[in-house]
């Protein structure tokens, strides 16, 4: 059965008053209006969120927010993958619409982040580690940075391109009034910025966030009933990796988005030729690079220079996250795969407004941990 | 105090140990002390936004080892703040690698181990 995506919707990034619960329902109503659904016709909920007891200690966020909605009695649960939980959601609404056991799904990813500290937030972030990893005081910022020095070091790409991504994403966020940054930074701010994980600085990083996204599924049958623009799911994929980083093969190989990503070209009959926008995780500068390359646009050991020739700029042959991406939009962990939903929908439905390019075809990764897990979603517009 | 690295009867070897084997899924039935071999650095940082109990900075290295032919990796905090990618180093073992007290774990520490290897340049 076809999946259609006939409505969307995300909340302002950024430092909120609201908690989780909150914001969760916001982005759930606006995302009900936006696809013109009565509440009651939701059969299915999908909430996806990373730690809300760990961070608020508020939990059963999935029941909560159907019953803040009026989606009852919905099918609901909450949908953890880490940091692709909203993409592992956007796969969960797919398959509930795709099986037939939901003609209507709503998907809200949702995460309350802010009121910690910095330090507190990655521990949280850093539970996901092995035990092995954790008692070294590993954090996903130090994965970053030891992945990037190798690939810097091994294939002699130039420090500036990872700042090149993040002056591109931080440029496309300036016309994002959602986005938690909307400020150009330069290559030499970024370059200059302190260190956090060697070689990698402040500018190489997410932010940590506050934010809700949501997305509205049905059948393409009822979608063509309610609306002239919608977009079709027409490839999905999700894979895992190893737990402990450092088993794996080639530290710049992420297996989850090559494993992912072929499923997902496989399931929409396409490939990387074949694609007009994507969203990638950039959660670190150096992760837009390893996505790149294992989505199958550039080979391995040259996704840097994409960065560096404009290729991945918004005017350039593939724009890669018009929407300001992570480093610029803000990494609400639950609600990061979501938004990366909400941005190709709106680009091909036509409503991106100033960051609009010209897209039938476009490409979202989610990746989760230090690529421990994997979503590759491929949407189409409607014909 | 031993850093243990498992084998499955395939042959494939593990650093930590697993269960079932990573790479095949038969059981690891074998393991490998390696705490008194020298590894070379394949690649490291110097994080200086660590969490609550963690030193800092924390510098971190992923080590290659060979254990009995095979190629063993293992990530570990480094005693010097800075070291150099193919650099020798030998693991030193320390008590408390952070402080269990503090930090997300602090109710239930005994849930994990926290004394481990360090690496130390030769």
């Amino acid at each position: 059965m076809g999946v259609a995506v006939i409505g969307a919707s995300m909340t302002k990034f950024g430092q909120r008053d609201a908690w989780i619960q909150e914001l969760l329902a916001q982005a759930g109503e606006e995302c009900l209006d936006d696809a013109g659904v009565t509440p009651t016709d939701v059969e299915h909920l999908y909430v996806s969120n990373m730690a809300s007891g760990e961070f608020e200690g508020q939990t059963g966020v999935m029941n909560a927010l159907a019953h803040d909605l009026g989606v009852l009695p919905a099918y609901s649960e909450r949908v953890d993958q880490t940091s692709s939980s909203g993409g592992a959601g956007i796969y969960e609404a797919w398959q509930s619409i795709a099986s037939g056991a939901s003609e209507m799904t709503l998907l809200v990813g949702g995460e309350k982040m802010t009121h910690k500290t910095t330090g507190e937030a990655t521990d949280i972030i850093a539970s996901i580690t092995h035990p092995a990893e954790y008692k070294h005081g590993v954090t996903l910022p130090s994965f970053a940075g030891m992945t990037a020095r190798h690939y810097l070091e091994r294939f002699e790409a130039p420090r500036e391109s990872l700042a090149r991504v993040a002056v591109k994403n931080h440029k496309n966020g300036v016309d994002n009034p959602n986005a938690q940054f909307q400020k150009e930074i330069t290559v030499e701010q970024a370059l200059d910025s302190p260190i956090i994980a060697d070689p990698l600085r402040l500018y190489d990083f997410c932010p940590i966030t506050d934010g809700s996204a949501a997305m509205m599924f049905t059948t393409e049958e009822r979608a063509k009933e309610i609306t002239d623009e919608y977009a079709v799911v027409s490839g999905i994929g999700g894979a895992t990796d190893t737990h402990v980083v450092h088993e794996r093969d080639d530290p710049t190989v992420m297996g989850g988005v090559v494993e992912s990503s072929k499923q997902a070209y496989e399931m929409a009959g396409l490939g990387p030729e074949d694609l007009d926008v994507a969203e990638l995780h950039d959660m670190f500068t150096i992760l837009e690079f390893l996505q790149l390359e294992g989505i199958g646009v550039a080979d391995q050991g040259t996704a840097w220079e994409l960065a560096m020739d404009g290729t991945t700029a918004k005017d350039g042959n593939l724009p890669i996250n018009t929407s300001g991406g992570l480093k610029s939009k803000g990494h609400p962990l639950g609600a990061s795969g979501v938004a990366q939903g909400v941005e190709i929908y709106e680009q091909l439905v036509g409503e991106a407004g100033p960051r609009q390019v010209d897209a039938e075809t476009a490409l979202a990764c989610n990746v989760g941990g230090f690529g421990n897990c994997v979503i590759t979603t491929i949407m189409e517009a409607a014909e | 105090m031993t850093l243990e690295a498992g084998k499955c009867p395939n042959g494939h070897v593990s650093y930590p140990t697993h269960p079932r084997c990573p790479e095949c899924g038969e059981p690891q039935e074998e393991t490998f002390d390696f705490s008194d071999q020298r590894g070379e650095v394949v690649t490291w940082t110097k994080s200086t936004a660590t969490p609550p109990g963690v030193r800092q900075p924390n510098t971190l290295a992923i080590v290659e080892f060979d254990v009995d032919g095979d190629v063993v990796r293992a990530l570990g905090q480094v005693t010097t703040e800075e070291i150099e990618t193919g650099a020798e180093v030998e693991p030193v073992y320390v008590e408390e690698l952070r402080d269990p007290d503090v930090g997300l774990k602090r109710e239930n520490p005994e849930s994990q181990e926290w004394g481990g290897y360090r690496w130390d340049p030769v």
